[in-house]
């Protein structure tokens, strides 16, 4: 372990919070997990016409960045999507 | 003008009827007319950390059910003449009661009382939906774990939802030395997510254990729990407090080992 890796290193404080803003705006907008995966299957076909993507790893979230207050008014769509290879 | 404030945290075990006894004897003490109705159809608890469990004779459901008036129900407290108790029945469960019944019940309790305490029940089932019926504010108790602050928030959802007036944040069972290593979230991080006020900070303390053993609650003691407890009340009667300082109790100890903890 580098000596940097020991001072980046989270708390589990840290990772905690992370964890729960994430569960909690998937909680407060009653997203099921089904539909989330329904999103997710419906996106990687519509890209897959266009590239070549790795569609085992790709992740699908709602976030919202920079948000204070209960209020979700705009929630926004992350898709991290690996690309295995551009079609031409 | 009596207020019904309904102590609610959706998860279990994180100190509900610890902060209703505390906050409801402590508000007796500063001369206020105080009732404490616990909601735990099936599982009561109130009335053992009172310390009054040997003097019940009816309860809850038999007052909805007609079967005795509210005054016979009405336990008075050892300590506090102002200070009364309505038990829950424990050989019944919670579709005993409706939500317009205890409506009903508290609209009679609010001609007698100042301050109308109620203890929810964990979950979110009609038990939760009993106790939130008649109330005009909630204290939602948490803890800094995961699992506490998402029921929480859940909770705080379904509040919003049953148009609950008002809101506030109570962090319960808070680990000093840990929140300073790093290993337990900190009172900031816990109500920037559930994004509610905060109207009290009670450090885990092993008087409590103590307290609930000996059925006293330790409210206005010397104790840290009881120091907490105390400025919780005098918030909740209108009263800015600030709130407790506890990194002055950090000991030079703790933030040598807390440096080695971190890595």
């Amino acid at each position: 372990m580098s000596l940097l890796h020991i001072f980046h290193k989270k708390t589990s404080g840290q990772i905690a919070k992370d964890r729960l803003k994430i569960l909690l705006i998937s909680d407060r907008i009653n997203c099921s997990p089904e539909m989330m995966e329904m999103i997710k299957t419906d996106i990687a076909r519509v890209i897959s016409k266009y590239m070549m993507i790795d569609t085992k790893s790709m992740e699908i979230q709602i976030t919202k960045s920079g948000s204070r207050g209960r209020n979700l008014k705009n929630p926004t769509l992350y898709a991290n999507i690996p690309i295995l290879d551009l079609k031409h | 003008m009596s207020e019904v404030i309904v102590v609610t945290s959706g998860k279990g075990g994180v100190g509900k009827t610890t902060t209703t006894a505390n906050l409801g004897t402590g508000l007796a003490a500063a001369g206020k007319k105080v009732v404490l109705i616990d909601t735990d159809i099936g599982l009561r608890n109130l009335d053992v950390v009172m310390g009054l469990e040997n003097r019940i004779v009816y309860n809850l459901v038999d007052v909805v059910e007609g079967k005795c008036r509210i005054k016979q129900a009405l336990i008075k407290d050892k300590r506090h003449p102002s200070l009364y108790l309505m038990p829950s029945a424990q050989t019944r469960d919670k579709s005993a009661v409706t939500p317009s019944q205890m409506i009903k019940m508290i609209d009679t309790l609010r001609e007698q009382f100042d301050y109308i305490i109620l203890d929810c029940p964990a979950g979110i089932e009609q038990g939760f939906q009993n106790a939130i019926a008649g109330a005009d504010r909630a204290l939602v108790i948490t803890t800094p774990e995961v699992s506490a602050i998402r029921d929480a928030d859940r909770i705080i959802g379904l509040l919003e939802a049953n148009e609950i007036g008002r809101l506030d944040l109570v962090v319960n069972k808070l680990k000093i030395d840990m929140v300073k290593r790093g290993d337990m979230m900190s009172v900031n991080d816990v109500s920037d997510i559930l994004a509610i006020p905060l109207i009290g900070i009670v450090p885990d303390d092993e008087n409590v254990v103590i307290a609930t053993n000996q059925g006293e609650p330790l409210v206005g003691n010397a104790t840290l729990a009881g120091r907490a407890y105390q400025n919780i009340c005098c918030r909740v009667l209108g009263q800015e407090i600030p709130f407790l300082n506890f990194e002055k109790r950090i000991s030079i100890w703790t933030r040598v080992t807390g440096m080695f903890h971190r890595i």
